[in-house]
């Protein structure tokens, strides 16, 4: 099955979903990892980082999909006989023996190649044997010196601190000579300073070792140091792969250049190619391949924004200082500049209100396609001016009899969050609130799974529980094809919870090249638990 | 003009404890001074040691004392073979805590009237009533206490345990042998406790299942009290006693050298 491409790769994971009851945690995921990479799994709690790891090392079975493991299938082969180990997030090192016995603990159970011999019919048999107590000794002492903890052997890991358990569950996992290391968060449990030891000692690591390395982490600064490669992932899907640099520069989407670093996203409109425009000024840029005057997201990233005086030639739009705060080796400083809130890090300090020039290269503005420009649902009339949106009946205003089969469309600006669930007509939870420039962009997930788009001036938090009102004149009603209704018909009547919608709908956002959301908040709150 | 400076009366932590010490004092104190003071008077009331030379001669009372020994080493055992695997499967199971439940609620009846209807059954049953059935009717009666710490133990024990041997190349009948039955042995030695030493100084289980035909220490020091030996009965207690401090301190050895920093139920 091996095919040049994958010679190099050690881990294959083709479409890998994983599903607890009726809850997607890990989507189609599809990832190649090379011999010797240093790999990061990067997202918030609760997107399938962990359980991606976890089918990994095999005490996840994923529910559909397939695991290559240096060219054979490993799918559904246990964990003790994989050739991978992990290091725990909270290191389960076991209490009842002491460090040198922890370490020894995968040595005593493995058998080794010793020699062949010839049996009675004439084949040949590979004989095996365990470890001696010596060339446990040896090993085990070799691998308390590469975490330096030499004499440490005789100690109960109770009485050790934190970063001495931490290598000690490194000694343990790597002494077993495994080709890939799997390491479920291990310096989350660290202080600061600690952890950037740690970070270092890690990456040395790697490198002397020369096996792979797959790290699992919310910590994105921890990612872009580390890692050779970025899996960056949300609910469950992969949203991008890249190189640290790569992730930085050119996130994939708006979630990706929310988690990653601090930036500004703007909605705007790319008027033609190399040229777009937002804060109602246009700008020349270096993307092309748009739709004209499609609805674009821009990403700005701090440092790339350059204050000038406002003067200045260069300056391509003057905006207004709104603050400005000493972080250390910068200030940074807000703006605001056409009806838009801009982020700037600069050396120097400005005067609040004060006008200034800006200037941003072409290069540096990072040009992404909308999710999805208006919610869109389809769905039946259900009596006089009333219509069904995810399960609930609201009013509307129209002259369409009861039972028509109509399309539903609500602007962004439309849709109402409310405290109270009971204040709105449908609930929902918050599956996330980014900001852009003058305004939140929230995703709501209803119990329908239908995830609504809104845009608000509040920022919600994440995982909260909301209520839903649009008022009758937002909704636009539009007739739907009666054929088309025959054929949604079958499509509703196949999938009870109406998921085949949701589908269709997120392939339509694939088309366009966008993150997709989906999964409901709970399995969230699920995974956090986990985390 | 001097006043009497009187120490105002004040609510401390000290005044809660007075009704305990009380209790103690009148309850249990005292009453192990009477028993230590038996001992050593005869029936009128004077300084003697005879009712040591009874006891520690007579060969009745100390084949009794072997019994009971032997009954109570018994019963542990088989609870710990039928109760181990219980609280294990239980553990595993996401409503073991309330299936465990119903090992528990029986404990809310009287044991003798729970004794009672075991004789019940097997008279019923046309069994002869012997050593066979005061084991049954003990592991009956002790087994909850058994699997109580057990459970509580083997639930307690973090799977990333279990996950981090078959990480390190352990198959499941190994994860068990090399993770958790070590980590489960302060919920073994609970139960053992709990177990053993209340087996040891039962008294009507093994006279109504053996319709008296065994007679257990328990037995003995009921008999000797109701029959006026005070001093002989007295003694027995002690010896009871210092069986049970025994078994306690050894558990507890046992215990703290297998590891300090584990849980338990009791």
């Amino acid at each position: 099955m091996k095919n040049s491409n994958s010679v190099d790769n050690i881990i294959e994971m083709k479409n890998v979903y994983k599903t607890y009851d009726d809850k997607t945690v890990v989507k189609n995921a599809s990832l190649n990892i090379k011999r010797g990479e240093f790999v990061t799994l990067l997202g918030p709690s609760g997107c399938g980082k962990t359980t991606t790891l976890r089918m990994i090392a095999g005490f996840e079975m994923p529910t559909s999909g397939q695991i290559i493991f240096d060219g054979e299938d490993i799918t559904n082969l246990p964990p003790h006989l994989r050739q991978v180990n992990t290091v725990f997030q909270k290191y389960a090192l076991f209490p009842h023996l002491n460090v040198f016995n922890n370490i020894a603990f995968g040595l005593k159970l493995k058998t080794i190649p010793n020699g062949t011999k010839t049996n009675r019919k004439g084949e040949t048999v590979q004989l095996f044997r365990k470890y001696t107590k010596a060339e446990i000794k040896e090993k085990v002492d070799n691998a308390l010196k590469m975490v330096d903890l030499e004499d440490y052997g005789h100690r109960n890991v109770s009485s050790l601190s934190g970063g001495q358990q931490q290598r000690v569950a490194i000694a343990r996992a790597l002494v077993n000579e495994p080709k890939v290391l799997l390491l479920d968060e291990p310096l989350g449990a660290l202080d600061l300073k600690m952890r950037k030891d740690m970070q270092l000692e890690l990456m040395d690591m790697h490198k002397r070792l020369g096996i792979t390395f797959i790290y699992v982490t919310h910590d994105q600064e921890e990612a872009l140091t580390m890692s050779d490669k970025i899996v960056v992932m949300r609910l469950g899907e992969i949203q991008q792969i890249a190189t640290p640099e790569k992730v930085y520069d050119e996130p994939a989407n708006a979630f990706v250049a929310d988690f990653i670093g601090e930036s500004t996203i703007l909605s705007g409109v790319m008027l033609d190619d190399y040229k777009v425009e937002f804060c109602d000024t246009v700008f020349e840029c270096v993307d092309k391949g748009f739709k004209k005057n499609e609805p674009i997201d821009v990403i700005i990233r701090p440092e790339d924004l350059k204050i000038l005086d406002k003067e200045d030639k260069k300056s391509l739009i003057s905006a207004k200082i709104l603050s400005s705060v000493f972080k250390g080796d910068h200030y940074q400083v807000t703006l605001l500049a056409g009806g838009n809130e801009l982020v700037a890090h600069d050396t120097e300090s400005y005067d609040v209100d004060d006008t200034v020039g800006l200037y941003i290269k072409p290069f540096d503005l990072h040009i992404m396609h909308k999710t999805r420009i208006i919610n869109e649902i389809d769905t039946y009339i259900t009596g006089e001016n009333t219509v069904e949106i995810c399960g609930a009946d609201f009013e509307c205003i129209t002259d369409l009899p009861a039972g028509t089969p109509v399309k539903v469309r609500i602007d962004f600006d439309d849709v109402e969050i409310t405290d109270d669930e009971d204040d709105g007509v449908i609930g929902a939870n918050i599956l996330s609130s980014i900001y852009k420039g003058s305004y939140y962009q929230a995703i709501l997930s209803t119990d329908d799974h239908y995830n609504f788009f809104a845009d608000t001036d509040y920022e919600w938090l994440k995982g909260d529980r909301v209520g839903i009102k649009i008022a009758p004149e937002k909704i636009l009603i539009e007739k739907r094809d009666e054929e088309l209704k025959q054929e949604e018909r079958v499509v509703i009547d196949e999938t009870v919870d109406g998921f085949e919608e949701i589908a269709n709908l997120e392939s339509e956002d694939n088309a366009a090249g966008a993150l997709n959301i989906d999964a409901a908040i709970t399995e969230n709150a699920k995974e956090e638990g986990e985390e | 003009m001097k006043k009497i400076a009187r120490k105002p009366f004040r609510l401390t932590k000290k005044a809660f404890s007075v009704p305990y010490i009380a209790f103690l004092l009148l309850f249990v104190v005292i009453p192990l001074v009477l028993i230590l003071v038996n001992a050593f008077l005869d029936n009128g009331n004077k300084l003697t040691l005879e009712n040591f030379k009874v006891f520690f001669t007579s060969s009745s009372t100390l084949t009794v004392l072997g019994n009971s020994l032997l009954v109570g080493v018994i019963t542990t055992l088989l609870c710990l073979i039928i109760g181990y695997p219980v609280s294990y499967i239980l553990s595993k199971m996401s409503s073991g805590k309330i299936l465990v439940l119903l090992y528990i609620i029986p404990m809310g009846i009287n044991f003798l009237i729970r004794t009672l209807a075991t004789k019940a059954i097997f008279l019923a049953m046309g069994l002869e009533l012997g050593m066979g059935t005061v084991i049954f009717g003990m592991v009956y009666n002790y087994l909850p206490f058994m699997i109580m710490p057990l459970h509580t133990t083997l639930s307690g024990i973090d799977k990333s345990y279990a996950e981090a041997a078959q990480d390190l190349g352990a198959d499941k009948a190994t994860v068990f042998l090399k993770t958790t039955l070590p980590l489960s042995v302060s919920g073994i030695l609970s139960g053992v406790t709990m177990v053993f030493i209340p087996t040891i100084s039962t008294y009507a289980i093994s006279q109504l299942l053996s319709n008296g035909k065994i007679f257990l220490f328990g037995d003995s020091i009921q008999l000797s009290f109701e029959q006026g030996m005070y001093g002989v009965g007295s003694i027995m207690s002690i010896v009871m006693l210092i069986f049970v401090l025994l078994s306690n301190f050894i558990m507890n050895k046992f215990n703290r050298r297998g590891n300090a920093a584990r849980r338990s139920l009791w």
